[in-house]
């Protein structure tokens, strides 16, 4: 559990300096400082265990399922990570107490920075692939909102767009490539990974995830080509270069290349592909550093080049590289952030940062400047100094490798020249600064910073010293540790000492020094030549690329998102052309062993009059009566088909529904055009033609081979309980309003949200008056027929009568809710037809959404009821009852349930029609006789 | 039988896309209803075609398979609900709209022919 506090204690800082706002600035920063203290504290407390070389473990599970689960694991490796984090994180608080102007906000900066901490120390610690993705993920999203915290400036802006477009990609990548390895290994957990080596390198996928892997980790520590968006961020205030640019976040890709290097390493790609790209940024970025003026951006291209540097190290492939590796990391960041708190001091006590204007600084702050000296000694690999140590063990292992063959002997030579150009800018960084004659053009006078803002570059500097002369002693068992992890536990004989002799790596090592003085002497030619050379803007070019894709992509959106429905339409049938035929491509035959019905006499007319019926339809479809009438006679051949195959509810369902659904578009027509102008080219027709022949002969295709196969259906339950558990007989109706009830709940509240959906959008609709049908023709005169609304008023009761016959034996015959609801609604709509509007509401005023409202209410608390004995929601009761004179009767809930059906059937088709209805008849010329 | 029901359900179908890949509202609601017409009666075949078999206990031996016909029933009363919702969108969509196109506005083939007249 303490290690969870080690994550908890930061994460829970994010809070302290937004309390402690009101507080003076220095108690805010004490506060902020807390918990850091004492998480470093609880790191040190496991230094026992974890230098004898044992993994401290914390598991919690989380969602197993997915294989995610909070594990925090502490190694050697995330030890030493966990000291650098927390360790110069605290000064870094102290440091920027001093650092930041009373106009910035505090509080604000100390919480960005307590929600970086808490997430890297989250990718150091995790046991778990995806937990270690979401730190990695906070780290991006912290470090934009600390690069930006200076936001009224642009260039923080556009710096920390570019740091968080380029990062997050490249988490993405790492999201990928997590997300394999899970599939490869069959887990997220890093220890099973880690002992997987065999089954990660052995798998078909292993050049993809090691690419996307790296993807991930060239992006966040800056490797060439994705260099470009560290020195953009050095846009952020000078504490979040030194501890995110330079000495944390931009090793967190070097930290994950650690940490997967037993899983991962070993083969030809990670060699090439990890030592060329380290190759090549230590060479690009140390040259680029000697001709930046600005002390940050020199500072920037350094740790571009050094983060290389590591890279190759882990690149080379060798046990004694990997150490190396570890311990440049320990180096690079103490002369690192000395040196940027240094920078940042002289830009806050000078006033500039330009090294044209800086110069002579020794006179005004001599203290600072022997600070920054030595440190910009132990980045140049000076000896005595912690960076020549590290350094000596790089040149000594690139003349132990064979990566190029019998070209190997160019990357000791290539190192060197490296190593000559860090010296370079190293004395560059000494001598232009407090060198170099007099400071020009600057607003203040230099002076000594504030005593305790020194303290941080103080502590930095003396470990620098002190590793650089008692190695062994001071980090000598932290090295064995982490190099115990990064190598599985098998650590190679390597020695610390100073002094190794007069051998080849201390020679390439006065190589430097001398050939860095050389040039640094002789710099001027040098940047003659280097301002010929067109100079190119990373980040104008970056958000150019940027701009250039988002156009291309609205440009493919505007081409697939044109707009028009009509394209919607075949594009999505299209799909299911694609999706529905290529799983029938690989069906040998349609045909499922089933033997067929015969053809009789009566099937083969109504289908005959089904297809030209339908063919009618489309032929006739422009004019749209015509239309109408056809597709009456299809739906008539449907239920007549319900009918011969033994489905007597669906051919009453159907017939009814046909009537109101021909009423319905009638009375659409009145509002519509008669006719359909021809509009389709010949072409168009074709394609259409094509496509609708595609589907039909897909689904035609799909229900033969459906019909062909032999069922096995849920069914049979149905039928044996329908009587013993339902009390009805007829099974179809049982299933709705008992077995399904709760379906048939669903679907009478969609009839009735799709009612009261129309009632709506008929209400305040820009009126619309045709004054003639599509021919021209005025409207008929004559107000109601006599004939046939006398027939409609003798025929009402009847009507209701047989509905309520219908609802009644619905549970033991054909019939029911649904179909005697739909019955009553046409007799209702024949009044309307045949006497008006106005008639039927002088009689019968209701107001049909507080039908459909009642009538979902008691299917609702018929349901509700079966709680109150204790039973589910719409369990079903029924009895029998001896009731005299009329004999033994059958009383069941259901019977309530298909009531509130009924009646929701009845509200909404009515108020769907009568909606309807009303709108023609306010527009209806008005007769003569009448008024 | 099952290869004659199978050609009506893909013909109806066929006919059903073909309207509604028209430009106006009405052919594409004639679509539609030709469409679930299909749908309902491919749902229905899901329980093979039996003659002289309804559901209802006690009628006959050989009994159809009630379960896909108690799914069609309320789909034959959503899909007119659905049509319904369709047919009064249009109407205002044109009252809106002025026109009855099912993209909102007419195709500039169209609207050049107009201008010329």
């Amino acid at each position: 559990m303490t290690l969870m506090w080690i994550l908890l204690l930061p994460l829970l800082g994010t809070l302290v300096p937004l309390l402690a706002a009101k507080w003076n600035r220095s108690a805010c920063a004490l506060a902020t400082a807390l918990p850091p203290a004492i998480a470093l504290m609880l790191v040190l407390l496991h230094t026992g265990q974890v230098l004898s070389g044992e993994t401290v473990r914390f598991f919690l599970s989380w969602i197993p399922l997915l294989g995610l689960d909070i594990s925090i694991r502490l190694d050697g490796l995330a030890y030493l990570f966990s000291l650098l984090i927390l360790g110069i994180g605290l000064l870094i608080i102290l440091y920027a107490r001093y650092y930041l102007s009373e106009r910035d906000s505090m509080p604000r900066f100390y919480a960005y920075l307590m929600l970086f901490m808490t997430a890297m120390l989250g990718i150091v610690l995790s046991g778990n692939l995806l937990q270690l993705w979401m730190f990695w993920e906070l780290t991006s999203i912290s470090s934009f909102l600390l690069i930006s915290f200076w936001w009224h400036k642009a260039e923080a802006r556009r710096g920390a767009r570019m740091a968080l477009t380029v990062t997050g990609a490249g988490g993405l990548a790492l999201l990928a490539a997590f997300l394999l390895i899970g599939q490869v290994v069959g887990s997220y957990d890093l220890d099973v990974v880690l002992a997987s080596t065999d089954v990660i390198q052995q798998h078909s996928w292993y050049p993809v995830l090691l690419v996307l892997f790296l993807l991930g980790c060239f992006t966040k520590s800056a490797q060439f080509p994705f260099h470009f968006w560290l020195p953009n961020a050095m846009a952020a205030p000078t504490p979040v270069s030194a501890y995110l640019h330079s000495a944390t976040m931009v090793k967190a890709g070097i930290f994950l290349l650690a940490r997967f290097y037993p899983a991962l390493s070993g083969t030809e790609l990670w060699f090439i592909l990890v030592s060329l790209t380290g190759l090549a940024t230590l060479l690009i970025g140390a040259y680029l550093a000697l001709f930046k003026h600005d002390l940050k951006g020199l500072l920037a291209y350094s740790t571009i080049s050094h983060l290389g540097l590591i890279t190759l190290l882990f690149g080379m492939g060798t046990d004694l590289a990997a150490v190396a590796g570890v311990f440049h990391i320990i180096n690079h960041a103490t002369f690192k952030a000395s040196l940027f708190m240094a920078a940042g001091i002289i830009d806050h006590e000078s006033g500039s940062r330009d090294m044209r204007k800086l110069n002579g600084l020794w006179q005004f702050m001599p203290i600072t400047a022997t600070l920054a000296m030595v440190a910009a000694a132990a980045m140049a690999g000076v000896p005595l100094l912690n960076g020549f140590l590290s350094k000596e063990m790089f040149f000594a292992e690139t003349l132990h490798q064979h990566l190029l063959g019998s070209l190997s002997w160019v990357i000791p030579v290539l190192a060197t020249v490296a190593a000559i150009f860090s010296v370079a800018y190293s004395m560059r960084f000494i001598h232009d600064v407090f060198f170099n004659g007099q400071p020009k053009g600057l607003t203040k006078t230099p002076h000594e910073p504030p005593r305790y803002m020194r303290v941080p570059v103080e502590v930095l500097v003396a470990l620098c010293i002190l590793v650089g002369i008692f190695p062994a002693y001071l980090i000598g068992d932290l090295l064995h540790a982490a190099s115990a992890s990064v190598l599985g536990g098998v650590v190679p004989e390597y020695s610390l000492a100073i002094w190794h002799g007069f051998n080849l790596p201390l020679m390439m090592s006065i190589l430097a020094l001398a050939g860095g003085t050389l040039i640094y002497v002789n710099r001027k030619h040098l940047f003659d030549f280097q301002n010929t050379l067109p100079d190119v803007d990373a980040l104008n070019s970056f958000e150019g690329g940027v701009k250039s894709l988002i156009a291309r992509c609205d440009q493919f959106y505007q081409w697939l998102d044109n707009g028009s429905l009509q394209r919607y339409m075949m594009l999505a049938l299209l799909t299911f052309v694609v999706l529905a035929g290529a799983p029938l491509l690989e069906l040998d035959t349609l045909w499922g062993g089933r033997d067929e019905l015969p053809i009789d006499a009566v099937n083969a007319t109504g289908a005959a009059m089904l297809l030209i019926a339908a063919f009618a339809t489309v032929v006739w479809h422009r004019k749209r009566v015509v239309a109408l009438l056809m597709i009456s006679v299809v739906g008539l051949m449907v239920s007549i088909a319900f009918t011969r195959f033994s489905a007597p509810d669906l051919a009453l369902t159907q017939l009814s529904v046909e009537v109101v659904t021909v009423i319905l578009l009638m009375l659409a027509l009145f509002f519509l055009p008669h006719k359909t102008p021809k509009q389709s080219e010949a072409p168009r027709v074709v394609r259409d033609v094509s496509i609708a022949s595609m589907v039909g002969v897909l689904v035609g295709s799909l229900s033969y081979a459906l019909m062909t196969r032999p069922l096995s259906s849920i069914s049979e339950y149905f039928l044996a309980n329908a009587k013993t558990g339902g009390g009805g007989t007829n099974v179809v109706n049982v299933i709705l309003v008992d077995f399904r009830g709760f379906d048939t709940m669903g679907e009478i509240a969609v009839l009735g949200i799709a009612s009261l959906g129309i009632f709506k959008l008929l209400t305040r609709i820009p009126i619309f008056k045709p004054s003639s049908d599509g021919e021209g023709r005025p409207w008929a005169t004559e107000r109601h027929s006599v004939l046939l609304s006398t027939v409609a008023q003798s025929l009402l009761p009847l009507a209701i009568m047989v509905s309520v016959y219908i609802f009644f034996r619905g549970h033991n015959l054909p019939g029911g809710g649904f179909i005697a609801g739909l019955i009553t609604a046409v007799a209702i709509i024949l009044q309307y037809i045949a006497q008006g509007v106005d008639w039927v509401k002088a009689r019968m005023d209701v107001e049909y959404q507080r039908v459909v409202a009642v009538g979902l209410l008691i299917a609702l608390f018929t349901g509700v009821a079966s709680w109150a004995f204790g039973k589910p929601f719409l369990t079903s009761w029924f009895d029998y009852f001896d009731i005299p004179l009329l004999g033994e009767i059958e009383l069941a809930s259901a019977i309530a349930f298909d009531l509130g059906v009924y009646i929701t059937v009845v509200g909404s088709t009515l108020l769907i029609l009568a909606s309807l209805g009303k709108m023609t008849t306010s527009h209806r010329p008005v007769h003569k006789d009448t008024i | 039988m099952e290869t004659l029901f199978a050609c009506c359900i893909g013909f109806l179908t066929a006919c059903g896309v073909f309207l509604m890949l028209r430009g106006r509202t009405f052919p594409v609601v004639l679509g539609l209803t030709m469409l679930s017409y299909a749908v309902n009666l491919f749902l229905f075949s899901s329980g093979r075609l039996t003659l002289r078999g309804a559901a209802v206990l006690g009628t006959t031996e050989q009994y159809a398979d009630p379960l896909p016909q108690a799914l069609v029933l309320t789909a034959i009363v959503i899909g007119f609900a659905m049509t319904a919702f369709l047919v009064i969108l249009a109407i205002r969509a044109r009252a809106d709209l002025g026109n009855d196109h099912v993209d909102g506005k007419l195709p500039e083939s169209e609207l050049s022919k107009k201008e010329s007249r």
